[in-house]
């Protein structure tokens, strides 16, 4: 079946997620290989969401984890005192 | 992020209601990150976010002996921290635009994404830029909460549909709803201000499906 591009967009984000029926996917990969828009958008969606995985873009706080971690030693120990 | 064997996280439980405390820091540190982001997704201040965190972790000491294991514990561990971070948003007075309540996203709508056939690949070492961590976290920091809790959870900590769905409380359908909208939200946002760091010569990224 032909679809435009609208109907593309519309399940870009499934697409990505391998999340579309076989039929539906041959269709939308028979669109891309004719339409530069719709792979540009795909692509630029994917890279978006690559991007967002890296572990470099979305960093704790400096320290973060070595505070959380004396918080929860106060913590512990409190638990362990008989006499708190 | 990924989430530990379920065996490993019942067995340390046990050990740890048995009076071995201290391997609660084994326990807790695989969802530290994904506790941070979540919250800093519903509180947008990295110290809220970090004192809250902390509060979660000592809940979730708190009330380990109520955890059944019939979620995973990092989903267990999720909804606490969710249930914490709404509890703090509430006691804040300066209360954003985005009202939790106010929002509904159950129609798909048409969007036009932003139509540029020159951002088609990043360069490995834009990443190492701080300035594209710093688009990047403004376009999800701008996005609707609603969309953003999606995002954290699915795109940023690379949890399956099933558990971020169990972590907002809300349908796997509207978790695919939501992350639709967001992710085309950020590419019409984002595809524009990124093209200056794309000289779209090879195919760097594969698709991760």
């Amino acid at each position: 079946m032909r679809i435009d591009c609208k109907h593309v967009w519309q399940h870009i984000s499934a697409y990505i997620e391998n999340d579309v029926d076989p039929q539906l996917r041959a269709d939308i990969d028979r669109h891309l290989e004719t339409c530069e828009i719709c792979s540009a958008v795909l692509d630029s969606t994917r890279n978006v969401v690559i991007l967002m995985a890296d572990d470099r873009v979305f960093e704790l706080p400096a320290g973060f984890s070595e505070r959380l971690h004396a918080r929860i030693d106060r913590e512990l120990e409190k638990a362990e005192d008989p006499n708190p | 992020m990924t989430a530990t064997a379920p065996e490993f996280d019942a067995d340390c439980i046990r050990r740890i209601l048995a009076g071995e405390k201290h391997l609660f820091h084994e326990l807790i540190r695989p969802c530290e990150r994904a506790i941070y982001f979540l919250l800093f997704s519903l509180l947008k201040n990295e110290a809220e976010a970090e004192d809250v965190a902390q509060e979660t972790a000592i809940k979730v000491y708190q009330n380990l002996g109520k955890f059944r294991g019939d979620s995973q514990f990092r989903t267990w561990v999720l909804s606490i921290a969710r249930n914490e971070g709404l509890g703090r948003l509430r006691k804040i007075s300066n209360r954003r635009e985005d009202s939790l309540d106010a929002e509904t996203d159950e129609q798909t709508g048409d969007y036009t994404p932003a139509i540029l056939t020159s951002w088609r690949e990043i360069p490995a070492e834009a990443l190492e830029q701080k300035e594209l961590g710093n688009v990047l976290r403004k376009a999800i920091e701008g996005l609707p909460e609603i969309y953003r809790n999606v995002v954290l959870l699915r795109d940023i900590e690379e949890m399956d549909i099933r558990e971020s769905a169990a972590v907002l409380k809300i349908s796997e359908a509207s978790v695919k709803v939501r992350l639709h909208r967001a992710r085309a939200l950020l590419q019409r946002e984002l595809a524009p201000q990124l093209k200056g760091f794309a000289p779209a010569k090879r195919r760097w990224f594969g698709g991760r499906a």
